[in-house]
């Protein structure tokens, strides 16, 4: 399986998803943002950093780049694209997932390791967990707070991917943390599955989430 | 201007004339201080910095030892105090950047930085406005180059209010075959300036480095304060790393203090060669710059490759793809000589040796004449000291400032900001630990014993990790050097720390000298700043928190009657004088040791917590592994090796040196006691972890574990929020 992993100036957990691809049995290939067409891939993978520094808001330079056309024909094809930290900024920011990303709570960039729920399994990324699952595994942003008027609506459509459990430390609505958009298979995460995947680290619960993409 | 009388003489008879408005401010730079190190230089001679491991020693812009068959660890220190004083979020953020691109100078990819704060105390308005901003813009730097910060420490202290000191060490990851130095080896190969545009920002930041501070500094020297811009710090690491992996690049330096004159003259002197540099090449961020400007700028996120002719078609692609601003700026010429050319006409003409190696100075030192006679202070109450102890700023948890820091990135952090190191992993198997340290009270009231016990607390954190002290880096921050008395400390750290380094044949790779730290008549406690790696074998981890009930509580070390500089003294008695704890080489060497011997052997994991006893003492160490661990505990002090006629606030809170704590199975406990008495070590039981209680009879204390927590979490917070 050949995983795509979008790389913009400012990302820097691109090595690590190459990493942790290879342990679950996938051929990660980078890809720099001018590229338009990502027809070999079997899926993608937008990792995080501050793409373009971050400038003007988080994803919002990213988000104008022309693989971000790719990206949208990968989706059109029903493959899985999985955005994490500033990836799931991105798509976010394009429209691929709905709500937004903004400034945490206490305008503080948070690194740390906390408990999430996870909400669906319909997703190719969390399919191998539980419903309602406990899982662990780190946030490191400064604009991760998730914001979506129409809260109701995302619930109804099983919309929500994880939630902090018993602390919310960004100030995110009702603590969702991972959306996707209505099929699922656009999956914006801002935990770190890449950094939660291998025990030697503290948590291998995150390991799912490329497992799960794995012959989807 | 800087340069002495006796200096512009050397400078007259070596180049046989005056020099030129544009060379005095050349040699006005590479003769500062922090350029030329003419006054420690004869010091730092006094470290070790040979051993088998070491690959490359000072000198450089970081230092090489050997870490894996096809590894090798890369490491360097920097200061950025005078920066951060008048601007802390750029100060601090462009420090981060210069020690990173020292890293990635030697061919390496960094991989950890670890930042030691001074500051002020946070009751102080100014000071709460620099630490703040210093930390979100070590944050904000640190975080978008995806450099994780793992560890480092913070002292605060009166004397820093008005000069804080920022220091960061970052560590590197090269393949052996691939390490790059910053040296113009080659007749003919070119100089390729890449990165930032030069600007008119940090024009002397060295000669500003290289004095004292004023209160008019922060309007005056705020162009001295280079401006950070870690996007494009990240754009230059990737081309670098990219260009590293296409081509055989000669040399490779960045652009630091001083600025090209630094970066080019000492690549030509260090292979023996000379430099011709265009002016009209280089790319520039504003219109109208005078040569000296050029000359002297400190723009950030430049450096300099040397690559032969044939190779940089390849190397501008590179960095074209990361949309840098390049030049070819110069060639590498036969004739020794620097010469500046604009449009061909030559405006500068000086001695790659001359700038390369200015005249050592002789400084006088003098023992400053002091009032340390020892004061008699009445025991305070042993539970409202533990407490007290646990919520002060030097001792409670640094929380507030890494929760700020990207410690994760890179998928290397094993063990996570908080214990005694950090510990990253290499592969499944092998890992390194880092960590730095200093005590500046122990250092004012007694350098030799303070500069050594900076090296014997470094040592102990990385040995309380599991791990083999492998090299050491420092950054040596002291007063103006022209004072005797300032000098005077300083001979006196580096002997010490050197006189340690040594019984642990611990070599000293690369290091920073930063002098004239005073404002206002106020210096700086001597604050030589220590990091040490240490290597080690994954399965070795051991971490602070107690584990299970009914594990043996071990000490290891020898205990005195050593409260003098404590923190017990200056948290519950606002006194700092007397005598510092002294640093028993020996001792210190045999703890190590010992603990290193025990934890190699220890295949059934029979040992489950290790953690050094340094500020705060036994006390506060104690109450660590049990806030940490969520457990209690029942400590008898009788038994604690050392001087027998000890209060028990003497017990609990002196500051010796050489002790460990460590906690053993139950069944394991009497052989690892035996063992350890046999060897000559001193050790005793001194209790067991049980319950959700801190017990210590015959200090009357009993605290439970929550009162412990509350009072070690929160309160840096309490300040910042």
């Amino acid at each position: 399986m050949k995983v795509g992993i979008i790389r913009f100036p400012g990302s820097n957990c691109d090595r690590d998803v190459f990493h942790v691809l290879g342990l679950v049995g996938c051929e990660g290939e980078y890809i720099w943002w001018n590229q338009r067409d990502l027809s070999k891939f079997d899926a993608i993978v937008i990792p995080g950093g501050f793409s373009y520094g971050d400038y003007l808001r988080a994803g919002a330079i990213a988000a104008i780049t022309p693989v971000i056309d790719g990206i949208k024909e990968v989706v059109k094809e029903d493959k899985p694209v999985l955005g994490i930290c500033n990836g799931a900024q991105i798509l976010a920011e394009v429209g691929l997932v709905p709500g937004v990303f903004t400034l945490n709570e206490n305008a503080q960039f948070i690194c740390k390791w906390e408990e999430m729920e996870v909400k669906t399994t319909r997703s190719p990324f969390t399919r191998l967990y539980k419903k309602g699952e406990t899982i662990k595994m780190p946030i490191a942003h400064g604009e991760g707070r998730y914001y979506n008027p129409h809260i109701d609506d995302l619930k109804d459509q099983d919309q929500v991917v994880l939630s902090f459990v018993g602390n919310n430390p960004n100030g995110s609505i009702e603590g969702i943390t991972g959306v996707c958009d209505l099929d699922g298979r656009v999956c914006a995460v801002m935990p770190h599955p890449e950094r939660a995947s291998e025990s030697i680290l503290g948590s291998d619960d995150g390991i799912k989430f490329f497992k799960g993409m794995v012959n989807y | 201007m800087t340069l002495t009388v006796e200096e512009m003489e050397y400078i007259k008879n070596e180049l046989g004339r005056d020099p030129n408005p544009l060379e005095y401010g050349m040699l006005d730079i590479m003769f500062s201080e922090h350029c030329s190190y003419k006054s420690s230089r004869p010091v730092l001679a006094l470290f070790p910095t040979k051993g088998e491991k070491v690959i490359i020693g000072p000198g450089d812009d970081a230092g090489i030892v050997d870490l894996t068959e096809d590894l090798a660890l890369v490491m360097g220190m920097e200061s950025h105090n005078h920066p951060s004083a008048i601007e802390p979020y750029g100060g601090a953020g462009t420090g981060i950047g210069g020690i990173i691109r020292d890293i990635i100078s030697m061919g390496a990819m960094p991989v950890a930085l670890l930042d030691s704060l001074r500051f002020g105390p946070l009751e102080d308005q100014r000071s709460r406005y620099l630490f703040e901003y210093a930390v979100k813009g070590i944050s904000d730097y640190g975080n978008q180059v995806g450099v994780p910060t793992v560890g480092g420490e913070v002292e605060f202290h009166e004397n820093y209010r008005l000069n804080p000191l920022v220091n960061v060490v970052c560590a590197g990851l090269v393949r052996k075959d691939s390490i790059i130095r910053g040296i113009a080896p080659n007749v003919g190969d070119v100089f390729v300036l890449m990165g930032g545009r030069t600007g008119r920002d940090g024009i002397h930041g060295v000669t500003f480095a290289s004095e004292e501070l004023t209160s008019s500094s922060e309007l005056e020297s705020r162009p001295a304060v280079q401006v950070a811009d870690p996007f494009t710090k990240k754009q230059v690491m990737e081309a670098t790393l990219e260009a590293l992996e296409e081509i055989d690049i000669q040399g490779l330096k960045d652009l630091g203090g001083g600025g090209l004159t630094c970066c080019i003259s000492e690549m030509a002197a260090k292979g023996g060669n000379g430099a011709l540099m265009e002016l009209s090449k280089v790319p520039l961020r504003e219109e109208g710059m005078t040569p000296y400007e050029i000359m002297l700028s400190e723009s950030q996120e430049r450096m300099v490759f040397v690559v032969k002719p044939g190779d940089v078609e390849i190397l501008l692609a590179i960095f074209q793809k990361y949309e840098l601003s390049y030049a070819v700026i110069g060639e590498v010429t036969d004739d020794g000589l620097m010469v500046v050319t604009r449009e061909g006409e030559v405006m500068a003409e000086l001695p790659c040796e001359l700038l390369a190696d200015p005249p050592l100075v002789e400084r006088e030192a003098r023992e400053p004449v002091r009032d340390d006679e020892y004061v008699e202070l009445v025991d305070s109450s042993a539970d409202e000291a533990l407490l007290a102890l646990l919520s002060s700023l030097n001792i409670a948890s640094k929380k507030w400032v890494y929760r700020q820091f990207d410690h994760e990135v890179q998928i290397r952090t094993v063990v996570k900001p908080g214990d005694d190191a950090a510990v990253l992993r290499v592969d499944q198997e092998r890992g390194f630990t880092l960590t730095t340290d200093c005590n500046n009270i122990h250092c004012y009231l007694d350098p030799y014993h303070g500069g050594a016990g900076a090296v014997a607390e470094a040592i102990r954190n990385v040995v309380a990790m599991g791990s083999e002290p492998l090299c050491m880096v420092d950054c040596l921050n002291f007063g103006n050097p022209e004072k005797p008395e300032v000098f005077w400390q300083f001979k006196e750290c580096v002997q010490g720390m050197s006189d340690l380094a040594h019984r642990f044949n611990l070599p000293v790779i690369s290091g920073n000298v930063s002098f004239y730290n005073e404002t206002e008549g106020v210096t700086v406690n001597p604050s030589p700043v220590v990091g040490v790696a240490g290597v080690m074998d994954l399965k070795d981890i051991r971490t602070t928190p107690f584990k299970n009930e009914g594990d043996v509580i071990i000490l290891i070390g020898h205990t005195h009657p050593e409260l003098d500089g404590s923190a017990y003294h200056k948290t519950m008695h606002g006194v700092m004088q007397g005598k510092a704890p002294q640093v028993d080489i020996e001792a210190e060497y045999q703890s190590a040791q010992a603990v290193l011997d025990l934890v190699k052997n220890d295949d059934q994991g029979s040992i489950t917590a290790l953690h050094d006893l340094s500020n705060g003492g036994l006390g506060v160490a104690l109450a660590e592994m049990a806030l940490e661990g969520g457990l209690g505990a029942v400590v008898d002090l009788s038994s604690v090796p050392g001087n027998l006629d000890m209060t028990p606030i003497q017990v609990l809170f002196s500051e010796s040196h050489s002790r460990y704590l460590l906690t053993v199975q139950e069944g394991s406990a009497h052989e690892v006691i035996t063992h350890l008495t046999g060897n000559g070590v001193p050790t005793a039981s001194i209790g067991r972890v049980e319950g959700k209680m801190l017990v210590i009879d015959q200090a009357g204390l009993t605290i439970n574990v929550e009162e412990l927590k509350n009072a070690y979490q929160g309160a840096v917070e309490k300040f910042m929020s």
